[in-house]
Formats: C-alpha cells, structure tokens, sequence
C-alpha cells in the first residue's frame, strides 16, 4: 500500500469523531443527571432557571438515605471479606495441587450467568420464607446470594494473579528451601495476589451497590439498600433521586480508579526479575 | 512418607466444603427446588407438564417472551455493531488512550437498573431534556418520543449493551495482526478484500459468542425495564417476578416453569458462546 499521508490523517479523524461520538452517548444520561441534580428549578426551558446543591443537602441530611448506604456498606464489605476468605483458598489449593479438580469452580462460576436473579430468586423465596432458616427481609440472605454473584469475578482475577507469579514454581521453591506449605501461602503467595485480589473485591464491591433485583424480591423495604431507596424516591422528588444517581456514579468513578491504579501496580522485583531471566 | 504427604493433600481438598456448602444452600437447591415447583399443579402438588403448557399457550406469556426476544435481539445486533465500529476505531490509538476507554466502558456497565432508567427518563421522558430541545428545533420524532414504549425500553437496553459489548469485542481485534494487513496489501489485496476474506472469518466465532452473551445479558435483565415501566411492559422476566412478589395473588409453580424456560435459552446462550469460543482456539487465535 502506498503510504498516502492525507489517507491516513482521514482515518484519524475518522476515528477521533467515532471516539468522540461514542463518549458523549455514553456521558450524556450522566451529565443530563447531574444538570438535573444541580437545577434550583426547572420549568420549560432548555436549561435549568437556577443553580443549587440543596437536593445534595436534603439527601445528605436525610437519616434514611445514610442508613440505606450504611446498610449497602455493611452488606458489600461483609460479602466481600467472607467470599475471599473462602474463594481464595479453594482457588489457591485447585490451582497447585490439583488442577484437576479446577474444572468444578468454572462450572460454580457460571451458574449466576445461568440462572439471573430473577430465576434464582423464585426458590429462594420458597425456602427461605417460612421453615427453619427463615432469613428473606434480613441481611444474611442478601450476603447470601451477593456471594454467588461476585465469586465468578473473584476466581477470574485471583487465578489469573495465581499464573501471573507462577504460583506453582513458587510454592515449590518455598517449600524446597524449607517453609511450610501454611508459610509458603502466607508469605510468598498472598503477597503476590493482593493487587489482583483487591481489584476484584473493589469490582464486587461496586457491583453490590448497583444490584436492585435480589433485593427488591427478597428483601424489599424491610432492609432497604441504596438502590431500593433510589428506586422509592424516584417517585417522590426526582431531583433528590437524581443527586442520588450522580453520588453512585461519584462512587463508581472513585472505585474504577482506584482499579486502575491498583490494576497498574506489579509485585515487587517480579519485573526486574524476569528481565534477569533474559 | 509419600503416604502422609498423599493424605495431607486429601486434607487440603477440606477446604471446599464451606464453599460447596454454600454454593448449594444459595444456587444449587433453590434451582432443584425450583426446577421441581414447575412440575407441580397450582397446589403445589403432584406431578404435571400443566405449568409448562400453560405458559407456552397462553397468549400473555407468549407475548411476553416474543417480546423479550425482540428486545434482546434488537438491542443484541445494535449493541454488537456500534461495538464492532468503536472498538476498531479504539485499536488505533495509543496504549494510554486505550486503557482509558476501556476502563471508561468497564465503569459505565456499572450504569444500568434504576439509575439507568432514571437518567433516560431525565433526557427522554415526557418533560425530559432531550424531549424539550426536540419541541424547541421541532424535530417531532424527538419531541413525541414515548420513552415507556417497545422503542424506549430498546434504546436504554441498547445503552447499557453498548459498553458491555465493547469490553468483549475489544479484545478479539487483537487476533488481527498488523502484519496480515501489509501481507495482504503487498500481495495487491484491497482493504475490502482484506476483511471479507481474512478480517471478518477470523473475527465471526467471537462475534458470535459475544452476541450470545449480550442476548444472554438482555433476556435475563430485569431492573432497568421494571424501573422504567414497572410491571405494564410485558417481558418474560416481569412477568416470571409479577407470579412470584407482585401485587396478584402469588402463583410459585407457574412462575417456576416460565423461569425453567428462560434459564434454558440462557444455558443455551452460553453454550453457543463457549463452542464459537473452542472454534476460535482451535483456529489457533
């Protein structure tokens, strides 16, 4: 192909106004949420008539939306630490002792994918309303499905951190100079997958505050979460609920860069080391 | 001594059981025990295919799983194709500027269910930005839009396809190679030529396992189609939750046969995304 420069800076423009075109579609309902969060009143202009941050005070100061983000908060942190605590170990153990046996967390992980919330659901509710374990309209039933949906996004990352460092060798290593497989765990491998692991947990985290269907059919009022209360108030005062959607956004913004801050971080020498090897 | 070390490797497999525990208590019994509702009559008992041919004859719910392909076929093939344009033109730019909208769409699939609606309702309802400038420029397909028709709930579905759709179409671009594209060219093939005969053959597998998933994502979807319509738009996925916690007297066994259906054609989503997923691998991408 001849190298026609004046092609080539079409291209470029071509693909700078697709980009382009491509953030503001994305941006727009965002940006149209805050304008409408910030708006004093709103008549039928274009435009808002008035600028004001009292629909961020009026949330801010109302007790039901603090206690709807604590319950959030209590809920994904208590998800998160109980399903790394669980998932890590299993991951860990598949991945160097028995590969084999991996093939039981993939099927495990697609079971959400299978079956929505609005599938699975329907037995839960039948379970767990009446009998032994009645535990709908509480929090352990909610910890108990959010488990189930942020595991596939914890194995994938944790096992790609686990054949990122070569956890086989490593635990070979460690152990050929003496440390126990506990210690060699410990201190060699967690170490190594802490940044994958808190990438994920940052992702899970997010994920549960976005999530409206399992607590909507299984807990509904009687634990109200940030979504189900954006999801009342959307019915009551729209520019109370849109500063609502625009502070979950902040939240997702701050987690997505703290994941790419994190996700850019390298365990350390592991560079250094490889270009060694070289 | 290999003996202890054998059974202390059996001992490391006790770590499992907390999780498959689990596992069972809040995906694997309820499923069975769902699976078993939706072959009992309405009392909840005995044994029948009643459920399953109520659902499948009754006009409402036939309705409603046309519907629900519709949507999710429509927003499927739009998502895909704004995906399929974008990420290419993504590839061009430089690593930083990548990575930046990659992590930009990452985030934004984080924007759907009711914040979603909300924000569509702020641009498209009935007082809605978007709806006021369409009336000033008096662009009437603008300014009547009904944002809680067929043609509202498809233009959220397809929004929160899109960046969906280019996180998994990304990648499949880089089993395209530069190099490919100059061997082409030097050999006198056009660009056209190039992507009929080696671009697209060597992309279709992803395609097509991504259009699976995205179909996948939209049937089982529920939350932005509930904030938007609440309970009138008839889709599978309102109606299976409206049987089993809506207002109307509840009906488990019914609800369960109609979820048994939907969680087969997402199975059957999957499936597909996992065999055009081994053709990719075994056409060595």
């Amino acid at each position: 192909m001849k190298p026609k420069t004046s092609g080539k800076s079409d291209g470029r423009k071509w693909h700078g106004t697709v980009l382009g075109v491509l953030l503001v579609y994305l941006f727009l309902p965002v940006a149209g949420t805050l304008l409408f969060s910030l708006a004093r009143q709103w008549q039928d202009g274009i435009l808002p008539d008035g600028y004001t941050l009292q629909w961020y005070g009026s949330i801010f100061t109302d007790g039901r939306f603090l206690a709807a983000v604590g319950r959030t908060l209590l809920v994904g942190v208590i998800t998160v630490i109980v399903t790394l605590a669980l998932m890590v170990p299993v991951i860990f153990v598949l991945n160097v002792y028995f590969p084999k046996w991996e093939r039981l967390l993939q099927i495990s992980v697609l079971l959400p994918f299978a079956f929505p919330p609005v599938v699975s659901a329907i037995g839960l509710i039948k379970m767990y309303s009446s009998g032994p374990v009645a535990i709908t309209g509480t929090v352990w039933i909610l910890i108990g499905v959010y488990f189930i949906m942020i595991q596939p996004f914890i194995y994938q990352s944790v096992r790609n951190s686990l054949s990122t460092i070569n956890a086989k060798d490593l635990v070979e290593a460690a152990e050929m100079l003496g440390a126990s497989r506990m210690a060699a765990f410990r201190r060699v491998i967690l170490p190594n997958i802490l940044p994958g692991t808190l990438v994920a947990s940052l992702l899970s985290f997010s994920m549960i505050f976005g999530e409206f269907v399992m607590s909507r059919m299984l807990v509904g009022g009687q634990f109200e979460t940030v979504q189900m209360y954006l999801y009342n108030q959307m019915n009551t005062s729209g520019q109370a609920a849109s500063a609502v959607v625009v502070t979950y956004f902040a939240l997702i913004l701050v987690l997505s860069g703290l994941v790419l801050k994190l996700g850019a971080w390298k365990p350390k020498g592991y560079r250094s080391a490889q270009v060694e090897e070289e | 001594m290999a003996r202890t070390s054998s059974i202390q490797n059996k001992m490391m497999l006790l770590v499992l059981i907390p999780l498959l525990v689990w596992l069972g208590a809040f995906e694997l019994v309820p499923v069975l025990r769902m699976i078993a509702m939706s072959f009992q009559n309405n009392d909840g008992q005995g044994f029948t295919l009643g459920q399953y041919v109520k659902g499948l004859t009754n006009p409402l719910y036939g309705k409603a799983m046309l519907n629900s392909l519709k949507i999710s076929f429509i927003s499927s093939v739009a998502g895909l194709i704004i995906a399929l344009v974008c990420s290419y033109s993504i590839t061009r730019f430089t690593t930083k500027l990548r990575d930046r909208m990659i992590m930009i769409s990452n985030m934004i699939t984080n924007f759907v269910g009711v914040p979603l609606a909300f924000a569509y309702m702020i641009l498209l309802g009935s007082n809605g930005m978007l709806t006021l400038i369409g009336k000033e420029l008096g662009i009437r397909s603008i300014a009547g839009f009904d944002l809680y028709s067929e043609a509202g709930l498809t233009l959220t579905y397809i929004y929160y396809q899109v960046p969906m759709a280019i996180l998994l179409v990304y990648p499949l671009y880089n089993g395209i190679r530069e190099e490919w594209k100059e061997a082409a060219a030097m050999l006198g093939a056009s660009v056209w030529s190039f992507w009929r005969h080696i671009g697209i053959p060597v992309l279709l597998p992803g395609v097509l396992g991504t259009f699976s998933i995205l179909m996948a994502n939209a049937l089982g979807a529920y939350a932005t189609a509930y904030a938007l319509t609440g309970s009138n738009y008839n889709l599978l996925s309102i109606r299976i939750s409206a049987l089993v916690s809506g207002d109307i007297f509840p009906n488990f066994q019914l609800g369960s046969a109609l979820a048994v259906i939907l969680a087969v054609i997402m199975i059957a989503s999957l499936v597909i995304n996992e065999w055009m997923a081994s053709l990719s691998r075994r056409r060595g991408l």
